[in-house]
């Protein structure tokens, strides 16, 4: 059944029908196109659908779209800026943080959580931010060095 | 995986609300962060018709250091509990167990109430509706005897999660609110031996907090083995609480994980107090720890290496307590 459902989706204020079983990833794929955040694993084993919730990485996969009213949601879409992609964005593109690019919304998003709150992390930090997170293609090396470079660039 | 079933959400702003909506829909789950309800759904592990988001209840997510007791709200996250310096400081091996269930974005929305209550796992139940249904099922849901152990009458799902250990060894009691009022249990009394029906919770009842005695001159740790160093559930998981007095052990608890379908302190400790930690003791605790891992064929990993893991845990974990405390 379907019931209002008022939350905060990068930055905007929106209210519309949802059904109450809907996990917060359909709502966002399906009901607003946000095709973003990818569908992997589908029970939190792989992180290719974190977002943040209140600056926080949550599993898209794993919450309750409903369950969340009232609070702030951001998708990788909500990171550029008037057409220009965030410096997080950019350390990936430039220090190669990705390869087939599934896993790289969520590595994206947990970075950006971890910088939020940490904008100097240590690679320990880094690498446990991201310990929820799985990549097939780069062993890893490149994403951490993509997230170090966009803390390095934010001094 | 399927997508959801329809059910009917209730979000109530207090404990009490809460167990009123679950007496009056018998068919109803309580959900709190969702990290292992919603997947378990998703397989067809539980079809509630109605589900109860305990998310809104303010009450709940309090923690508190009393005089005499610490008390977490049920629905702390792990992550909170992870990263409170106090509790790090007089309780590490609670801090230790939260920090390592799963990755970092299942700790900011899984909670205390809901790794306590953690379903039972095993290799056969963990799985789709198609794969069950090709197997034939098991005992735990819709079929009849145990795939693990053939002859019998019992199921021996694991219980897999990292917390409950820890307030084990720290003596620490569960708070739970029913109908008729709220009681407490100790923690190790709130578990039973049975991989369908682990809980001494009724269906009526929900757990709202625990209490941690104050460990005045204790030590305590929590380590665990998995197969990836994130995300994953525990093969074996061992905390271990340790009063050392000069050269000599004062007290001592040890308590498994993932090894039996409850989490269980280890028996014959108590021979312990008042000796060294030397050989002879290490001896005692492996033997001791031996007996309460008997982990059987629930996971894809052996299981006579999960029942020679937890000795293993708990011996080097008494020993660097000790070293530690000296």
């Amino acid at each position: 059944m379907k019931r209002i459902l008022g939350l905060w989706i990068n930055g905007r204020w929106r209210e519309e029908a949802v059904a109450e079983n809907a996990l917060l990833l359909d709502y966002l794929r399906d009901g607003l196109g946000l095709t973003g955040t990818k569908q992997g694993c589908d029970g939190g084993e792989c992180g290719a659908c974190t977002v943040l919730v209140d600056s926080e990485p949550r599993l898209a996969c794993s919450t309750l779209a409903h369950s969340l009213a009232g609070r702030r949601v951001e998708t990788v879409e909500g990171l550029a800026t008037d057409g220009n992609i965030s410096p997080l964005q950019r350390a990936f593109h430039e220090k190669l943080g990705t390869q087939c690019g599934f896993c790289t919304p969520g590595m994206i998003m947990a970075a950006e959580g971890l910088l939020r709150k940490n904008p100097h992390p240590g690679r320990d930090e880094i690498c446990g931010a991201l310990a929820g997170n799985l990549c097939r293609c780069t062993g890893y090396v490149k994403i951490i060095e993509s997230v170090e470079a966009a803390a390095g660039a934010s001094t | 995986m399927s997508a959801l079933p329809d059910f009917q959400l209730l979000r109530p702003t207090t404990a009490a609300d809460a167990v009123a909506m679950r007496a009056a829909n018998a068919a109803s789950r309580y959900i709190a962060g969702g990290t292992d309800l919603l997947p378990n759904i998703r397989r067809g592990l539980a079809e509630p018709g109605v589900v109860i988001d305990l998310g809104g209840i303010a009450e709940l997510a309090h923690i508190d250091f009393g005089t005499d007791a610490l008390r977490i709200g049920a629905g702390t996250t792990l992550a909170a509990i992870a990263g409170d310096a106090t509790i790090r400081a007089r309780y590490t091996a609670l801090a230790e167990a939260a920090e390592a269930v799963a990755g970092p974005t299942h700790r900011a929305a899984a909670t205390l109430g809901g790794n306590l209550c953690l379903d039972t796992r095993c290799v056969y139940y963990n799985q789709s509706e198609f794969w069950r249904e090709s197997n034939d099922y098991c005992m735990k849901l819709k079929g009849e005897g145990c795939r693990v152990a053939k002859k019998s009458k019992r199921c021996y799902a694991a219980f897999s999660g990292d917390v409950a250990p820890a307030l084990i060894a720290l003596a620490a009691e569960i708070e739970i609110l029913g109908p008729k009022g709220s009681r407490r249990v100790a923690s190790a009394d709130f578990y039973r031996d049975d991989g369908m029906a682990w809980l001494t919770l009724a269906p009526d009842e929900l757990l709202v907090g625990v209490h941690v005695p104050l460990h005045e001159g204790w030590t305590s740790a929590y380590e665990k083995v998995r197969v990836r160093g994130a995300i994953d559930f525990p093969l074996a998981g061992v905390a271990v609480a340790l009063k050392r007095k000069g050269n000599a052990i004062d007290d001592l608890r040890i308590a498994c994980t993932g090894v039996a379908s409850r989490p269980l302190a280890v028996d014959g400790l108590a021979e312990l107090k008042g000796k060294p930690l030397d050989a002879a003791a290490l001896a005692v605790i492996t033997a001791q720890t031996e007996i309460a891992a008997g982990a059987m064929r629930t996971t894809v990993v052996d299981m006579l290496y999960r029942r020679g893991v937890a000795p293993v845990l708990a011996r080097r974990i008494t020993e660097r307590l000790w070293n530690s405390a000296a």
